[in-house]
């Protein structure tokens, strides 16, 4: 009867538990999701920084064309004059996600334009990330470390950074297909159901289809399956969660256009079936020993391992040829540099060249992850007591994580959410062990418990409610693993003796040190939404095509990338070509609608170089090679006037070495004055010949009358000079944006009469245009 | 030395052939087909090495999908393996369904990758 009715309890508290963490998943995803939104009200509604615009326009193709026009698009508007496959070199999933959406809502009647939808993708997916990652963790300690993990990875701020609304890029949805595809994966290990395992499968297809990090979960999972191998954790639960995911995975993998055959063809996949292979001998041999005989067995693996040993040296030898053959020994450059983190800098400046492929430095860390770091190693403690499959897994994925941030700044959005499962974890342990000492030394209860361990958690429960009450919700949310586990530990507490209890209450730790405690977590857990809250705010969500900046004077707004793309689309030719830094590549392509020479898709090293070198060529030169390219307008990006430090002066050594790459009569000890990068009267000729330095300082010195550059903090080498090429045809309102026409070909008849005449009408056509324009800076 | 390892090897197989006997026959079924799909596999390696690999996604999806089926049936013959203590709850019903689903959608990528 009381066995009945205690049980009656533990159900409605269950049921309670469940509903309670149903509202707090939807907090969470609803925190999630509006913490992003921040660059909409400081800023407005609008696509951010460079890869975003590019798949911006090809949702736009893809919801005005539809699916079947958008695989084999042909884009002529990039890459002039070879064009890029846009179907077939990109990762669909995000864009085909963002089409999804946008079909559906209109299908519905809710007429939002594609920009809105792309804009606000990002938020929505981080929202299930989170909920992914409660899945995840839950699967791996249980709810309450699951819901702790997920309102850490709400917001955390790596990850905001990738995610703010306006951040349309693969990462948006990627990393909740990497969070969900590894639980997924968990869930087949504890479950043994091949119904997982085929969901398992189709995530990580769309985990495929967002993001080249797909290689990550290729990887690390095999890596998982060895590590239980070895460690002696085999189970057929193993072979149901691993041996389908990859001959499925395989299969979707090479569904998607842009991975195709390098899923069965590259090493970045070898590792998996190599595990695959090692599993099925494994298989069988717990088979075999299994039905065996343990004496039989004995006989058996001395007669297979010799066997056996012949067998694997041939496969392996095999293996070894198959990879040898293949040019980078089958490994791309990018997964190259992840495992030497020198070999990019050393052969492909253009990945070097991206910022976001820098090793990062260590305020970076704290500036990502925030206190999660500290709580990281916590964490990892925690999982090993007691070690299971699951947490094994996690304690891999943090390892491998922290080894492949400290290669590239972007990969620190992987490590993200370890971490903060880790923190979750190690959190909502460390709450359980303060509550427990609590519960057991608070006075009324004490007298209690002696007789009963049931009344005992049932008390605690109560008091626990107190002190949740007391707090705020998320806080709240921080207890609630404790009294999760509680009521299992309950169920353990009953079974033991008075013996074992009374080895429990030794445990315990002080009642004020617990109190203390706990109110040093819920600080920590206070600076840490402060901190990402600020992130979120201050540091994160700036769109970085609209710039702002305080001074004393107020709030100034450099809008200068729009005026310039609008200024584009309004006064050139449709079928004009635009040469620019590839950087600015996708934003002409999708704002100005301009055909570009290069863009942000670095697939072609050598055009690439092609626009470096000119831009590092004198004038002459430059205009030729420009000519040769059927270039009308020219784009450089100069900071100087407003000291907006990521312009073209400042990304040219790499324009240097990228073009000296391959054209060797560009070379870079030309540009630098003893080993220095200058632009002032100590320059090298080269440099202040260069075309980027004269497109960038051309009428520079009409704005103070000294030419004093901002971002590097000095005044310019050469202030007057003429282009005898170019025309300045516009320039933006702080300078920022500066558009050079090519002027045409002279006329060779005529001679020199004419050439100084047409030098005339050029010096007043400037003059002209100085006096309808004048300096906006004064 | 040599007559000892052949005496062994004789009765290591005499055991495994008498322990073998001993398992329920709906599971030798699966093994039948493990067997028969693997022997699939081999056939189209060997004939992809005599002919050559040319329609690569032809001779991928061939060899996948045997190897899909294999991999399969093997997960349902765990499953269903009643000595098997870790799928006591798991009935094979239940388990059954999910190789259908499984191998549904294995062939329908593999309808797809077909080309």
């Amino acid at each position: 009867m009381a066995a009945s009715e205690t049980s009656n309890g533990t159900a409605l508290r269950y049921a309670f538990g469940n509903v309670l963490s149903f509202f707090i998943l939807l907090l969470i995803g609803v925190l999630a999701f509006s913490i992003r939104l921040f660059s909409v009200i400081k800023y407005e509604s609008v696509i951010h920084e460079f890869d975003p615009y590019f798949n911006y326009r090809v949702t736009q193709y893809l919801t005005k064309n539809g699916i079947y026009d958008f695989w084999n698009w042909f884009d002529d508007r990039t890459w002039y004059p070879l064009g890029r496959v846009i179907g077939g070199t990109v990762y669909p999933g995000l864009t085909l996600t963002a089409g999804t959406l946008y079909w559906i809502l209109n299908s519905l009647n809710i007429p939002l334009s594609v920009e809105t939808v792309c804009v606000f993708t990002a938020p929505i997916f981080s929202a299930f990330a989170s909920w992914a990652t409660y899945l995840l963790t839950k699967e791996v300690k249980g709810a309450g470390a699951g819901l702790t993990a997920a309102v850490l990875l709400a917001m955390v701020p790596s990850y905001i950074s990738r995610s703010v609304a306006g951040s349309y890029d693969n990462e948006a949805v990627a990393i909740f297909a990497l969070i969900f595809t590894f639980f997924l994966y968990i869930k087949t290990l504890n479950t043994g159901s091949l119904f997982y395992a085929t969901l398992n499968a189709i995530a990580y297809f769309y985990m495929v289809c967002s993001w080249g990090g797909y290689t990550f979960i290729i990887n690390l999972i095999p890596m998982h399956v060895l590590l239980c191998i070895v460690t002696g954790r085999y189970s057929s639960r193993l072979y149901i969660a691993y041996a389908p995911l990859v001959v499925l995975g395989t299969l979707l993998a090479s569904l998607v256009p842009v991975v195709g055959f390098n899923a069965v063809l590259t090493s970045e996949h070898f590792g998996s079936f190599l595990v695959f292979i090692i599993i099925h001998v494994v298989a069988l041999v717990y088979y075999i020993k299994g039905i065996l005989s343990p004496k039989m067995f004995k006989v058996a693996v001395t007669l297979v391992v010799s066997i056996g040993l012949v067998v694997c040296c041939a496969v392996i030898a095999v293996l070894v040829a198959l990879v040898a053959s293949s040019p980078t020994k089958g490994w791309s450059g990018r997964s190259l540099s992840l495992l030497d983190p020198t070999y990019a800098s050393k052969y492909i400046p253009i990945i070097a060249s991206v910022s976001e492929h820098q090793p990062p430095t260590w305020p970076s860390y704290f500036m990502d992850i925030n206190v999660l770091a500290f709580l990281v190693p916590a964490g990892i403690i925690a999982c090993f007591s007691p070690l299971s499959d699951a947490s094994s897994f996690v304690i891999l994925y943090i390892v491998t994580s922290v080894y492949f941030s400290g290669v590239m700044v972007r990969l620190m959005l992987v490590l993200a959410p370890a971490a903060c499962i880790m923190s979750g974890i190690a959190l909502s342990a460390s709450f359980d062990v303060f509550t427990r000492s609590i519960k057991f030394q608070l006075p009324g209860v004490k007298g209690n418990s002696q007789v009963d361990a049931g009344d005992t958690s049932s008390e605690g429960v109560v008091a626990q409610n107190e002190v949740a009450k007391t707090d705020k919700n998320e806080e709240a949310l921080k207890e609630r693993p404790s009294k999760k586990n509680r009521k299992k530990e309950k169920e353990h507490v009953e079974k033991p003796s008075v013996k074992a209890q009374i080895k429990k209450r030794l445990l315990v730790l002080p009642f004020e040190a617990s109190i203390i405690a706990i109110l040093l977590l819920i600080l920590l857990g206070a600076f840490y939404v402060v901190h990402s809250v600020w992130a979120a705010a201050e540091a994160y969500s700036a769109p970085s095509i609209v710039l702002t900046s305080y001074s004393h004077d107020g709030l100034h707004v450099f809008d200068d990338f729009r005026e310039a793309y609008s200024w584009l689309s309004h006064n050139t030719e449709v079928d004009d070509k635009v040469a620019s830094w590839w950087d600015y590549g996708y934003q002409t392509t999708a704002m100005a609608n301009r055909t570009v020479i290069v863009d942000n898709n670095t697939w072609n090293n050598t055009h690439i170089a092609t626009v470096g070198t000119a831009m590092s060529s004198p004038e002459k030169a430059a205009w030729e090679i420009f000519d040769s390219l059927d270039v009308k307008y020219v784009l450089v990006v100069f900071g100087g006037l407003v000291g907006y430090p990521s312009d073209d002066i400042n990304k040219f050594l790499w324009m240097v070495r990228i073009g000296g790459g391959v054209f060797p009569h560009i070379k870079e000890p030309d540009y630098l004055r003893d080993g220095q990068y200058r632009i002032d009267s100590q320059a090298t000729p080269t440099m202040l010949n260069c075309l980027m330095y004269k497109l960038s300082y051309y009428r520079f010195v009409e704005t103070d009358g000294k030419a004093f550059d901002r971002v590097r903090r000095t005044e310019i080498g050469k202030k007057h000079f003429k282009l005898t090429h170019f025309e300045e045809v516009f320039t933006t309102h702080h300078w920022m944006v500066r558009i050079y026409k090519l002027k045409p070909q002279k006329n060779r008849i005529r001679g020199k009469a004419k050439k100084s005449r047409s030098k005339a009408s050029s010096t007043t056509s400037t003059k002209r245009s100085e006096t309808q324009r004048k300096n906006p800076w004064h | 030395m040599v007559k000892s390892t052949s005496k062994d090897t004789q009765a290591l197989f005499h055991s495994l052939r008498s322990a073998y006997a001993a398992t329920p026959t709906n599971l030798k079924i699966i093994d039948l087909y493990v067997v028969f799909s693997v022997f699939t596999a081999l056939i189209q390696v060997v004939y992809m090495a005599v002919v050559g690999s040319f329609p690569f996604n032809s001779f991928l999806s061939g060899v996948l999908s045997c190897i899909g089926t294999a991999v399969l049936a093997v997960c349902l013959r765990i499953q269903v393996n009643k000595e098997n203590k870790e799928f006591k709850d798991l009935p094979p019903e239940r388990a059954f369904a999910d190789f259908v689903l499984c191998n549904l959608v294995l062939h329908l990528v593999i309808m797809n990758f077909l080309g």
